[in-house]
């Protein structure tokens, strides 16, 4: 099949033009499972799709935007920088909830990119005017 | 309605895939459209063809093929992940395709809802 795509219903229509809201909720650490890995790279890939995207960070999520991460001794990549590259990509909508970071001791501080702070409630509230929530 | 499906589990270790098999089988028996299933992270094991289940347990990796030829479903394994974790074109099972992850992204654009299924 074509690298454009196989599927069968999709083939026949144009896409281009829709922009849809994306947002990728992170909630895991950076590290221990690859997730919070993957899912960036999905979220560079969709800055290819001229989509409306957004990134949510909560639970443990949080500790991939805080500042300071060595990750020498456990023989892994430190991808942390890559989060500072998304305003490159026109990805600038970063939402952190609140009761996450101060459950943590953690504040905005103590993250490496600008974000937006918001309420438990507000992040559900900007989750339900989402299109496409993919969640790690 | 159009769904796209992202499974993002291993077999057999997570119940996810299952999950997801089912969902998409009860979709059509609803009369829905799944015209594309994603697979990520650890769920690119569901097109290893080396793998070999018990004689008394379901195959998930020949179920897949089977219900996507049924279906007409296009099953897409990220390149990416799947290299990391030794799936290549020599043990992709039958079904399956091995593309980028534009394909899941621009499933989301087209249909009217994407299921993740995963931790």
């Amino acid at each position: 099949m074509t690298e454009s795509t196989g599927g069968i219903d999709f083939e026949d229509e144009d896409a281009s033009g829709v922009i849809k809201k994306f947002m990728f909720v992170n909630r895991k650490a950076p590290y221990g499972t690859i997730y919070a890995l993957e899912s960036l790279e999905v979220v560079l890939i969709s800055a290819a799709f001229d989509q409306d995207v957004s990134l949510a960070f909560l639970d443990d999520g949080v500790y991939q935007i805080v500042k300071g991460q060595h990750t020498k001794a456990i023989a892994m990549k430190n991808f942390s920088p890559t989060y500072r590259a998304l305003e490159g990509y026109d990805i600038e909508k970063l939402y952190v909830e609140k009761e996450s970071l101060d459950q943590r001791g953690l504040t905005e501080d103590d993250l490496l990119v600008d974000v937006q702070v918001m309420s438990s409630a507000e992040m559900a509230k900007m989750m339900s005017e989402q299109d496409v929530v993919i969640s790690f | 309605m159009k769904f796209a499906i992202m499974v993002n589990e291993g077999v057999y270790q997570h119940q996810s895939t299952d999950t997801a098999y089912q969902f998409v089988k009860a979709a059509f028996e609803k009369g829905h459209e799944v015209p594309r299933v994603f697979f990520y992270h650890d769920g690119v094991y569901n097109a290893n063809s080396l793998t070999e289940p018990p004689q008394d347990d379901r195959n998930i990796v020949t179920r897949w093929a089977k219900l996507a030829q049924e279906h007409n479903i296009d099953m897409v394994v990220c390149v990416a992940a799947a290299l990391r974790r030794g799936i290549k074109e020599e043990n992709l099972a039958e079904g399956f395709r091995i593309s980028g992850l534009g394909q899941l992204v621009e499933a989301g654009i087209q249909a009217d809802r994407l299921v993740v299924f995963g931790d």
